[in-house]
């Protein structure tokens, strides 16, 4: 069998979006999205541990009995989080710091399990990778576009870089409600676009 | 000790609250918050797990450390705290049928609440002992049913006005969420008298 990556990179960034279209994984989303770079490291930390997780969880998903499968999905999940968790903590301080506590947390990520249950528990194991690529990179460019606006709005930086053309301070973008505030118009502007479309 | 006791128990009620401040369990904030009854049954479930769960992990952690395999904590918290969940569930199943219908598919959620884990590593890293840990997680919990509650009160109500169809679920929740941060953001101006 054959997999057509193109319409499945399509599939997470867009039809089935993690953050956009199945609003999953809010905690993080909120909580990393300070600034791009931030937002970067997250997601690829979590691409890291779901591409691994689905990977294994599918190697294992007949030999997983059905009634203890989301703890043993829990532990493979769990130990991957470990691997990155140390690996970020021993190569990109900075970012170990900034993330802090949503490190270990990505672990109760519901993307993670929930892509284990909805579908690498169910499919072989080549597709069970691709599908966790593909969502991923889905979550990883919508927090990065999330840090980015972020960014923008509070500093007017983008990645660190001054991109605006004047020079102004909001604090209130980096902080909790900016966070809330800014995910919920631009999932507003989501549901306006696909309202007009249909 | 009972000032430094009752100055964590408002800090991490008010000042520092769970969703307001950590936008920790946000999902259970934003799935379960359709009315007051539901919202409170959740507030109370999460309180009775978070303290538990606070109590089993102070025990894990010296255990942790004993064995000198500190970096199993994140698989070891979460393993505790899922079979707590497992157990809270099959007790409600029993005692309120009613309020296990009415939680439905959000209890075996508190499992990946990461309101829950995180307070539990929170603890350890700021390095409570049992009794402040305990009040941590008390207050913590606490903080999470008042602004779940306040959140469905405000739902209920949103009922009866005309919402653009854009915003309609998600983003008038978020936009909301994101004013009542603000309002207690607040806090953060008082200053603790003792």
């Amino acid at each position: 069998m054959s997999i057509n990556f193109k319409n499945e990179l399509y599939r997470g960034i867009v039809t089935e979006n993690p953050i956009f279209r199945i609003v999953l994984g809010m905690c993080p989303t909120l909580a990393t999205s300070t600034s791009a770079m931030n937002a970067l490291g997250m997601g690829v930390s979590v691409i890291a541990v779901l591409t691994c997780s689905n990977m294994v969880i599918s190697m294992l998903r007949n030999v997983i009995p059905d009634k203890v499968r989301i703890p043993a999905f829990i532990v493979v999940i769990a130990t991957f989080v470990t691997v990155v968790d140390l690996l970020i903590a021993a190569f990109i301080p900075p970012l170990y710091e900034a993330l802090g506590i949503f490190i270990p947390l990505i672990v109760v990520n519901c993307i993670i399990l929930g892509r284990a249950e909805a579908y690498a528990a169910k499919n072989p194991v080549v597709p069970s990778i691709v599908d966790g690529i593909v969502m991923g990179i889905g979550f990883t460019l919508s927090l990065t576009m999330l840090g980015a606006m972020r960014e923008f709005l509070s500093a007017g930086m983008i990645f660190g870089y001054a991109v605006a053309p004047f020079k102004h301070q909001f604090i209130l973008m980096i902080l909790a409600p900016g966070a809330f505030i800014t995910l919920g118009l631009v999932l507003a502007g989501i549901n306006f676009i696909q309202n007009k479309e249909s | 000790m009972l000032s430094s006791l009752l100055s964590i128990f408002i800090v991490s009620a008010l000042f520092n609250n769970v969703i307001m401040a950590q936008f920790l369990g946000t999902c259970p904030f934003l799935g379960v918050s359709k009315s007051i009854e539901t919202a409170s049954g959740m507030g109370f479930a999460v309180i009775f797990v978070m303290v538990l769960a606070n109590i089993i992990t102070y025990f894990v952690q010296l255990l942790l450390i004993w064995a000198k395999v500190e970096y199993l904590q994140t698989l070891a918290f979460i393993l505790v705290i899922a079979g707590l969940v497992q157990m809270v569930e099959i007790m409600l199943k029993k005692l309120s049928p009613g309020l296990y219908k009415s939680l439905g598919i959000y209890l075996p959620l508190i499992t990946t609440n990461c309101a829950v884990l995180g307070i539990a590593l929170l603890a350890i890293k700021k390095n409570y002992g049992l009794l402040e840990s305990v009040v941590y997680s008390f207050a913590t919990a606490f903080g999470f049913l008042v602004a779940i509650v306040l959140f469905a009160g405000i739902r209920e109500q949103m009922k009866y006005s005309t919402i653009p169809r854009a915003m309609e679920g998600f983003p008038i929740a978020l936009i909301t969420t994101g004013i009542m941060a603000l309002a207690f953001m607040g806090f953060a101006g008082f200053k603790l008298p003792f």
